[in-house]
This record gives C-alpha cells, structure tokens and sequence, in this order.
C-alpha cells in the first residue's frame, strides 16, 4: 500500500515536472554568439518565409567568413504564432535560458510593440525588424529597441511626396481598419496637406483586416469620385480590391497611390492582374544594377532556387546589422552594443544603412515606382531609390515625437 | 436610383457566397450537432482544390466550372473521410467534445495546406465568360456577380428539394427535430451521418471554390470566413437552410449599405446584428427552440465527490511540489508556471459557467480581457498600483459579466453560447476601434509588476497564491447550495422552477462569478506580460479556453486544470518546431479518440479505486 | 373553506380550446383525481394551477389566494408540490441530494457560496426518504436509479418543503402495475398521516378507483362529470367516452361550436 501511494506521486510528480522542463535543450558551445529571433512564422509564412531565408543566408555568409570577433553567430529562432503573449513567453526563454545576447525580429505591429516593451523591462537590446508601426520608434520608443524596416510614415511620406506632384485634388483613401492603417492614412493625409495645401480628402473606407468586402467597398470610393486614391490594403485584401476595382472601372482615369504594393509578396500573386500605373513603395528586385545588390540576389537564388523578396532583404539587413553592431561594439556586453547601435552606419545590398541616434530608426529606405505588367506579372517601372533619411522629420522635430 | 440599385445587387453576391458556406455548416450541426470549426478549412480547402483543378484543365467554360464541382465533389469526401475515421468515434461522448476534435482538424489542415500549396497567395483566373461587367442603370455591375446572385437561390432551390422530396431529406429532417427518434425507427445512423458531412462538406468546398475569381486562396481563408458563418447559421436558426439564406441575405445588405455610412462597421457588424436578432428571436429567424447543445445523450455526469484521502494527500503534494518548484527550476520555468497558472484559473472559471451550470460559452476571453484591460487603463490613466490593478480587474470583468450575462441566461444551448461570441466581439471591437483610450490594436504598454513583485520568483508566488485562492474558492461554491442548485438547473430547468429556485438568477450569479475569476486571470496575465492587446478578448483566447476545458474533461472537476496544463506545456513543446500545428493538432486528434470522456474521465477509469473514490456502481460498469 | 378553488378556467393554444371553464374545488385531506382521455386538457389544467402555462381566463385559489399571475417557485413557495408525468430529478447527484437540493431551497440557502451542500439538512433528506422507503438508497447516484425509485424520489422530492397540496401528473405512468399499486398505497397513507390534500391525474383506473376520495372527469378540455368512485362509473357519459367509438367525435363538434 505505502508503495503504491509512492510510485503514483513519483509517477505524477515525474510527468509534471519532466513536462514543465521539457523544453530544457542541451547548452550549445560557448564560442557563439547567441542571438534571440522571434517571428510569427505560422501566422503569415507569405511574408516571414522570405524573411528566414534572408536572415538564414545572411547568417551562413557570415560564419563562412569566421564570424564575428571570431565567434560563430548561432540563431534561435522562435514561432509567436501571431500572439503578443507567446512572444513574450518567448522572449523571456530566449533571455534568460537561451542567454542570447539580443533579441530580433517580429512583423505585426502590436508583437513589436510587446516585445519593445519587454526589452525596455529586461534591459534588453531588441532589433524590430519587420514591424512597421511609428509608435515602435517614437511614442512608445525606448533606450533598448532600434527598428530597421523603413517605418509607416517613412512609407506613407514616399507616396505623399509623389502624390503632391500630380494634378489630382481629391483623394480617398482604403486602409485596413486597424493601427497600421490608420497611421498610414494619417501621415498621408498630413504630408500631403503640407505640400499641396488645397487638397481635398473625400471618402474614407475601412474594411476590416482581411476581411475585406471588395465589391461594396470600391462602389462606395467610386460614389465619391475621386481624383486619387490612397490604399493601404495588402495581400488578400488588396488582390480582391484590385479585381473588384478594375471591372466596375474605378481606376480608370484615376491616380493610385499605394502602399508597399511594389513588394513582391504583394505584387507577385496578382501576377498578370497587377494594377498599372499605380505609384507604390517596393522592391523592384529584379531591376536593380548595384554590384552589392546583384551580388545579393545570385547567392539568395542560388541558395533557394528563387527571387528575394523584401521581407528577405529585411532578414538579410537585420543579421548585417547585428553583426556590424558586435563588432563596431568588440563585444557583445549589452551597453557596449548599445553604445554601439547609436548611429551604426554599414553597407547593405539596398546601400548605407544608418541608424539615426535620435530616434533608433534605421535610414534604410524603400523603392518608388510606378507598377506595370510584363511577361504575365507586375514589376516596377520609372522606379527610384528613396533613402529613408530624407523621409524621416528632423532630429529636432523627432525628438518632440519620441517618448522620454 | 441605379447607385443603390448596383449597391443592392452587391449585397446580394456577398449574401450568396456567404449562404454557401453557411448552409453546409447548418445541416451538419442541424444534424449531428457537431460545432465544426473545421468548416472554415473545407471552405479554404476548395478555394485551393479548385485553383489546383483549374491549372490542370483545359481553360474555358465547361474547365472552369468543371474545375468548381470537382473541387466541391473533393472536399465532400475528405468531409466523408473524416466522419468515418474521426467524428463517428466520439458521437457519444459528453456535449461538445466534438469540438475539440474539429479544433485539432483545423490545426492539421492549416499546416497541410501551407506544406501542399506553399506560403504565397494563389490568384486565381475569372470566371471564363464572365471576366466583364454590364451595365445596369448605368452601373457597372461585374458579370460574376450576377452569376452567383443566380447560384445562392438556385442551391437553395436544390437544398430544398433534396430535403423535401426525397426519402434522404425526410431522414435528414426528422433526425434535426428528433435523432433519437431517428434511429428507434430503424435508419441507419451512421449512414445518414456520413451523407451529411458529405452534402454539408460539399457546400463548403463549393463556397470556396466559387470564390476563387472573387479573391486569391490564401491560408488565412479559413478562419476569416468561420465566425461569419457561424453568425449566419445562428441568426438563421441553427439547422434551418432557408434560415440561412435569409440571414446571409440579411448580413450582405446590412454591411453593403453599412459602409457607405460608417466604414468601420464592418469589423463587428455581424455580431451585432446577431446579438440584436437573439435578444428579440432566442432562437434565430427561422429557428426552432431547443437547439440543444448535446453531442449525442453522454452518460449522466457522477454525483459529486470530495477527494479521498490518498488523493488529497497527493494533491497537496503536487502544491507542495508547486511552491519549492523556483528553487529547484530555472528562471523560465517559473515563468512558464506562471503562465500555467493564470491559464489554469481561466480554464476553471470558464469550466464552472460550462460544467456546474451547464451553459457554454464561446466568448469567455471576454472577461480575461476586461481584467486585463481593467487594470491597464487604470495604471494608464490612473497610475494606481499593482494591488490596486489586481483588484479592479475582478471587478471590472464582473460588470462585463453582470451586463452580458443578463442577456446571455435569457438564452440556451448554442444561442447562449453564440451570445456570449458576440458579447465578446463587441468588446473585442471596442478595444480595437477606441484607439484614443484603448490605443487600439498598439495595445496598452508598461504594465510591469510593482517594484517588490517585479522579480520572477515574487511574481510566481503571487500568482500561485492568487489561482489556488481562486481554484479553492471555485470548488468550494461547486459543493456548496450555490453550486448544487446550478447543476440542479443544469440537470433539470423543470424540477428546481418546481421546488422555488430561480434559475435564470442562479446562473446569471454564476456567470459573473465565472467572469469575476476570468479577471482576475486576465490581471495577472496583463502584469505578467507587461502590455495588453486586443487579441486577448478575440475569438482565439476564449477557443483556447474552450479547448482546454473539454479535452481535460467537462464532467470532472479536475478537468480544466489537466486540460490547461497540457495545452499549455503542449502548445510550448511543439511551437519549438517547424510544422508544429500538425504535430498539435494530431496530438489532440489522438487524445480525442482514445479518451472520448476527455483526459481526467480517462485517467479516472485507469487509476484505482483508492484515488478516485469510485463507487461500486462505476466500478461494475 | 376549501383549499383549493378552481373557478371557470380556460386556455386555448391556437384556436385549439385545450380547457374550458374548469371549475372545481379540493378540500384538505382530500385525494381528487383528475381523468380523462388522452389530450383531454389534464397536462394543460395542471400547467396553469402551478404556474407553468398562463390561463386565458379564470381563477385559482389557494388558501385563499390567487395563484393565477404567480411564477411556479413562487406557487412553491405557497405550499404546492409537484410531481411531473415524466420524472423530473437530479441525475448528476446522489437520492439524498436531490432530497437536500429542495431543502436547501425551502430554507432559501441557494445562493450560500461557502459550506457543504452535502451536509445540510441530512437529517431531515433522510426522515424524507424513508416516509417513501429510499433511504436504503440515500447514497445512490440518481442516474442510475430504476424508474418506480426515480417516481419514489419525486414524490419524497415533491414533500420536502412540507405542502398543503400536492399536484401529481399520473404519478404512475410507465411503473409495472405491482409498482403502481405500491405507490399508491404509499401515497394514500401519507395523505391520512399529514393531512396533505392531492389533485392527480391518472390513466389506470384501478388506481383511481381505489385510491381517491372524489374524481371529476375531463374531455375536450371541459369537466363532464364529478363525484365519488361509484357515480362515476354509472355515469352515462362517462361510458360514453371510455368505452363509445362515436361519442368523441360528437364531443369534438358539440366543442367546436362552442368555440
């Protein structure tokens, strides 16, 4: 009988704990530098895959080369299955189990934010390097985070500038109603305004993320006849915008201006439906003459077989900047990093990427275009390269912008 | 005249698409009521079947729709596959537990898909002779709108038919209104099962296939289009097809002509014309009362028992084991504990409104989130300390709960637990819409522990402190008149009426204790993770919820607390891996199957007698 | 005075007249059956005296007050208990706790959030069970009990709060006639020991005819004939309904235009 009662409590007990430390892994060599990454891989593989296999390539060149400071860069990479929560959960293992040296990574907005916040509270340093938000850099910005992707406003201030140079006085804007979107519109709206102080907004549409009900939604931008349109829709939203849109004739005679839809995870899928002549942000890949760009694309296609995509440049820039940090800082000491990530300035396959002291947002910029169809697919044409520093507000006006 | 007559006509193709997709999911729940969350993976299962079919064929006409009902044909039968192999295996066990079942199918084909037809969107070709628009009044109205303003009567017409004139539709409906009916006469249950996920799978894989010249299929189809679908069956009449039909109707019009007054309607529009329909029609437009939310008649639950001694000492080891466990365990499994924990308290209180009062709810992160969020804006706008916010979260998520909850008891079987969904979207779209307060889906940042708890250790303690207070407290009301006179109610709405115990005020109390201990997981889990978003009141957290209290066991108390800590350790593990969905969702898959009476009525029938307390009856049969 | 006073109490359903100007009385200590053909309006009648279903017209006394209006539990709470055709118990608890569920009900302990449900009024659930012979059973999960307990159980379910009246819808339908007699039996010598009055309603005529004080006869949803065992069964048109093919087919015409 005692023993009975002792083999189920051992037994219990074992599976409790055995389960609870299940995620114990063996400790890895200690000549690596350990770095965190976090990303929602299962929640959106359309835009994180390409961002992997960015950063996986970045990381192979580098060991390759030895390292940095002599020390192989070891990546534990982490799903958040698109839950702020589990990020935390995450972020917190990486930390203080993993001992990674860093955090990376994540895409939507409010996961960055949460583990911004999170590096703030650990005293962590956290490289945002997919999330778009202004808020990741400026209201909720702190000492720990510094964000590489060129931001909403950064985006939305490329349109705007373009946009002023047209005729068109009257615009409606289609976002997708949550942060992204509306900060988008606003900084659109507000960048506008500033260039061309007599336009007009006349219609707003928000459809709900993903959720999109094409059909009513471009009848209800035509009712307001426009000269132009903003759209902030992406991916599934955007191909039915753009289907819906085309039959019933609402960008005939019209101007578009549309966020990121020059980046092939968005352009690709509507192949030979792409919109033309819109005037988009986005990644011509394909077209790009720079030897360091060139360089990038034959090693990544060799690699996987296929074309970058942004999210792969954004990988890819995001381990060239963990690795430039390390070594301008010669450790991986967390105020020396720090220190170091202060106007850290190195060579990318997009060009120089500077991350500006003021705020910890990178100059990485972005290309703007015009799109068209070639060969049964949308690509960029008339497209420029915009450096974010001339997108972004002045350190004086950032500085009123930026949390203390 | 000719704008809103074009904006009409818009309304109608939505209805249409959207009528498809409903109607399968109410013939299968009208007749197995089975909750198939797996709906929405058939629908996007033939968005892609149908794009794959197409790239094989021959373009044009005769292609193109060819390419439709093979892809519709294809999903019925993974629809019959799955029955055969999965749904018929549980039909006995206790309510809902089917549920879990579809939770894991959905897990399983999320990762088929990507690993079948890859992470990138696939556009598909229109509808070859209908790519234009003509003209009507003026307006130009898209051909293949007009193609499936004609398909959604016409499927009605055909469901109809099928029902009404045929000997099959007669069984179908008799088995809706009676199933035990049904198989006294002789009918071949399982039979008539199986032909019905096969029509009701079929319809599915026809919305999404005829979706395909509308939008790309993309792997977030699935779960767009189920919530939607489960509001049109609702506000239909759960099993009623033209039910369906009007409500889908209904919806398309409502957020066509929605938009063009207030844009950001649609976020949570459904729902609020679901919550209103319910409040004025309890069971739906076309309903019929008692959509009773019983998978099959389960056994009757056991009488209550109170542990015995083996395992009360056994327990109180296991809190023994809890309490050293930050002196024995590194850093994150404290932390990972602490998460378990407020998991655990969540899954108990939503198991109390669920077990004892037998009223399910699918919008319990409602109440997670008004606690959380409680307690966020008061240290926002407030700067009140952690105690405080501890304290206001309870009291926060009990008004929530006092507020829906008065509506909610009104109801029952699935229209209470679909009011409860909507109780929570509207919520939910409060906190996302109200950027200036609750600063939207940005969330609310900064909410760190107090100083003195701000460390690990401290942290976990407090928590653990908090859930066994809570668990205790819980258990405690189970087995007190207040809990008993709940599960009377549950167990007989005639007999306690008839013995002076006014039920719809027992199990309204009993949903704001079930709230009030929600928010006090929903404070701790905000301090715990430092910010708060939206997500936590969406319909994922409160599933989750779901989840975990069925596959630990609805009829045992012990249920929620097993159920919660192997979904979370599990979801922890495999979230490790690539793939892990599948690995996830296979893994419940096969707990379903092997322990139909989830895992603490499994672990009840191995353990001896001497730790469950079994009585002679139990242990003869 | 007696107890109960039914006077011109109506309802239809749709048109459908279910009952029609039912009035009767009940004095304590008395057993009245109610009988009647099937969908003679017994159920309906019954509904309306506790609570369940609104009447259309008419009024109910008891003790001297109105009961029409009144929800079920507060007709409880009045001193009615109830037995349903079909039984109406705890399955989830043990015979004892459905015995304490309408104690702790009757002492309006229900919303007591901290002490054990199970330890309240043990003494009293138990006197309860053995005045119906379960107490051997006391511990028994209801579920599994057998159908002549679970009527047992009612009964002794249906006395916890000690009533004045208590309403029995056939309180031996589906029971094996040895059953049936036995708990007739049991019935009627509680009705002598506490002066308890019983209105039921029952389909086995023996039953009726041995067990109750005064029968009134109900068809079509109106009273045809009342009095003791003997009248009743010398009463013509009470033959005529049991036994008379046509007689209900002339019933329903004489009731349709009536209505």
């Amino acid at each position: 009988m005692f023993s009975r009662r002792g083999v189920f409590s051992k037994v219990i007990a074992g599976a409790v704990f055995a389960a609870a430390m299940g995620s114990v892994l063996p400790a890895s060599a200690a000549d690596t530098i350990k770095i965190g990454e976090i990303n929602s891989y299962t929640r959106l593989p359309a835009f994180t895959e390409p961002y992997k296999k960015g950063w996986e390539l970045a990381v192979e060149q580098i060991n390759k080369k030895g390292g940095v400071l002599g020390k192989k860069l070891e990546i534990i990479s982490r799903d958040d299955a698109g839950k702020p929560g589990n990020a935390v959960k995450i972020a917190e293992e990486l930390v203080s189990k993993e001992k990674v040296s860093l955090l990376a990574g994540t895409f939507f907005s409010h996961i960055g934010l949460a583990v911004t916040d999170f590096a703030k509270q650990r005293k962590v340093l956290f490289i945002a390097s997919e999330p778009l938000s202004d808020a990741i850099v400026w209201s909720k910005g702190n000492d720990y985070t510094f964000r590489l992707r060129p931001s909403t406003y950064m985006q939305s201030a490329m349109l705007a500038k373009e946009a002023a140079k047209l005729p068109a006085k009257r615009w409606a804007t289609v976002a997708p109603n949550y942060a992204y979107g509306k900060d988008a519109v606003k900084a659109f709206k507000s960048v506008l305004k500033e260039l061309k102080p007599d336009v007009e907004f006349v219609e707003e549409q928000w459809p709900a993320l993903f959720k999109i009900d094409a059909g009513a939604t471009v009848r209800a931008l035509e009712a307001a006849k426009p000269d132009g349109i903003f759209n902030v829709t992406f991916g599934g939203d955007l191909a039915k915008l753009v289907r819906e849109g085309s039959i019933r004739g609402l960008f005939e005679g019209r101007e578009v201006a549309s966020l990121l839809t020059g980046e092939p995870e968005y352009l690709d899928p509507l192949k030979a439906e792409a919109p033309e002549g819109w005037i988009v942000t986005g990644y011509p890949r394909d077209f790009i003459e720079d030897q360091g760009h060139k360089d990038y694309v034959a090693a990544y296609q060799a690699k996987f077989g296929e074309l970058p995509k942004t999210g792969s440049l954004v990988g890819y820039n995001t381990i060239l900047t963990i690795a430039a940090a390390i070594e301008k800082a010669g450790s991986t000491d967390r105020d020396k990093m720090l220190a170091a990530m202060k106007g850290l300035s190195f060579d990318s396959p997009s060009g120089n990427v500077t991350y500006r002291p003021v705020d910890h947002q990178s100059t990485m910029g972005a290309w703007v275009g015009r799109t068209a169809v070639k060969d049964g697919k949308g690509i960029m044409v008339d497209w420029f390269y915009a450096d974010g520093n001339d997108y972004l507000p002045s350190p004086e006006k950032t500085k009123a912008l930026r949390a203390k | 005249m000719g704008f809103y007559l074009a904006q009409f006509l818009t309304g109608l193709a939505s209805a249409s698409s959207l009528f498809l997709v409903a109607s399968g999911l109410s013939i299968i729940f009208g007749v197995t009521r089975i909750v198939n969350f797996a709906h929405g993976s058939f629908f996007m299962l033939g968005a892609y079947l149908a794009y794959t079919f197409v790239e094989l064929m021959p373009h044009g006409i005769l292609g193109f729709w060819g390419s439709v009902i093979a892809a519709s044909l294809a999903v019925g039968l993974i629809g019959v596959l799955l029955e055969i192999t999965l749904f018929r295996r549980i039909y006995k066990a206790p309510e809902l537990f089917q549920l879990v079942a579809t939770f894991g199918v959905v897990l399983v084909i999320q990762d088929l898909a990507l690993w079948i037809w890859g992470a990138e969107d696939l556009f598909g070709p229109r509808a070859p002779g209908l790519e234009g628009a003509v003209r009507i009044l003026g307006e130009p109205i898209p051909q293949y709108d007009l193609a499936l303003i004609v398909l959604g009567p016409a499927v009605l017409l055909g469901v109809w038919l099928l029902f009404n004139k045929t000997r099959w539709g007669t069984l179908v409906r008799a088995a809706t209104q009676d199933r035990e009916m049904v198989s006294a006469l002789g009918v071949n249950q399982s039979r008539l099962f199986t032909s019905v996920f096969f029509v009701g799978s079929t319809l599915a894989g026809l919305g999404g296939a005829v979706q395909l010249p509308r939008e790309a299929a993309s792997l977030l189809m699935d779960l767009n289009v189920i919530g939607e679908a489960f509001v049109v069956v609702v506000i239909g009449g759960m099993g009623s097809v033209p039910g369906a039909f009007l409500a889908s109707v209904l919806i398309g019009e409502l957020n066509a002509f929605g938009i063009l007054v207030f844009p950001e309607i649609t976020l949570v529009l459904a729902f609020l014309v679901m919550a209103v329909v319910l409040i004025v029609r309890p069971w739906g437009l076309l309903g019929r009362p008692d959509a009773v939310l019983r998978g099959a008649s389960g056994p009757p639950e056991e009488p209550l028992r109170l542990f015995t001694p083996l395992s009360r000492n056994l327990i109180l080891g296991l809190v023994g084991l809890l309490i050293v466990a930050p002196f024995i365990a590194d850093e994150f499994t404290v932390v990972l504990l602490t998460d378990i924990l407020i998991f655990t308290l969540f899954a108990v209180s939503l198991h109390f409104i669920m077990g004892p009062g037998g009223l399910v709810s699918f919008g319990h992160a409602a109440y997670f989130g008004l606690g959380a969020y409680g307690a966020a804006l008061m240290v926002k706008y407030l700067g009140i300390g952690m105690i405080s916010g501890l304290v206001v979260a309870p009291v926060v998520a009990g008004i929530g709960a006092l507020i829906f909850g008065w509506f909610c008891v009104r109801l029952s079987g699935v229209y209470l637990a679909m009011l409860t969904l909507a109780a929570a979207q509207i919520t939910w779209s409060i906190a996302f819409q109200w950027q200036d307060v609750t600063g939207g889906d940005d969330g609310i940042l900064g909410i760190w522990p107090a100083e003195w708890a701000s460390d690990k250790m401290t942290y976990y303690y407090l928590t653990l402190l908090l859930v066994f207070g809570g668990i205790y407290f819980i258990r405690r009301v189970v087995y007190a008149p207040f809990g008993f006179a709940l599960r009377a109610g549950r167990d007989s709405a005639l007999r306690v009426e008839a013995i002076g115990i006014n039920l719809k005020t027992q199990q309204w109390m009993a949903f704001v204790l079930a709230g009030v201990f929600a928010g006090i997981a929903g404070g701790l889990y905000v301090y715990s993770k430092g910010s708060i978003f939206p997500d936590e009141l969406a319909i994922s957290r409160s599933v989750d919820g779901l989840v975990m209290v069925l596959l630990g066991g609805i009829q045992s108390l012990l249920g929620p607390i097993i159920g919660a800590l192997s979904f979370t350790l599990l979801e922890d593990l495999v979230t490790r891996l690539d793939y892990w969905r599948i690995i996830f969702g296979g893994v419940i898959l096969f707990i379903v199957v092997i322990a139909p009476e989830g895992l603490a009525g499994f672990a009840r029938k191995l353990l001896p007698d001497r730790l469950t307390g079994k009585t002679e009856e139990e242990a003869r049969s | 005075m007696s107890l109960l006073a039914v006077h011109t109490l109506s309802k239809s359903f749709g048109g459908v007249q279910a009952v029609k100007d039912v009035s009767f009385e009940l004095a304590a200590g008395e057993m009245l059956a109610l009988i009647g053909p099937n969908g003679a309006g017994k159920t309906t009648c019954f509904n309306m005296l506790n609570g369940q279903l609104k009447a259309d017209t008419g009024t109910v006394l008891f003790d001297g007050k109105e009961l029409i209006g009144l929800n079920p539990r507060t007709i409880w709470r009045l001193g009615i208990g109830r037995t349903f055709q079909i039984t109406a118990t705890f399955a989830s608890m043990t015979v004892r706790e459905n015995v304490q569920m309408a104690l702790l009900s009757h002492h309006r302990k229900v919303f007591s959030l901290w002490p054990r449900a199970a330890d309240s009024f043990k003494e009293e659930a138990d006197g309860l069970l053995d005045q119906v012979g379960m107490l051997h059973q006391a511990d028994r999960a209801c579920g599994i009990l057998a159908y002549g307990d679970l009527k047992r159980l009612e009964l002794s379910i249906a006395l916890a709060h000690g009533p004045k009246l208590l309403l029995m819808d056939e309180p031996t339908a589906g029971m094996a006639p040895q059953e049936r007699i036995t708990l007739m039996e049991l019935v009627s010598s509680i009705v002598k020991n506490t002066d308890i009055s019983v209105l039921f309603t029952e389909h086995d005529m023996d039953v009726v005819f041995a067990h109750s004080d005064r029968l009134m006869v109900l068809n079509r949803g109106e009273i045809i004939a009342a009095g003791t065992a003997d009248e009743i069964r010398n009463n013509d048109l009470v033959k005529e309904v049991y036994l008379g093919g046509g007689s209900t087919f002339d019933a329903g015409e004489k009731g349709a235009v009536h209505a």
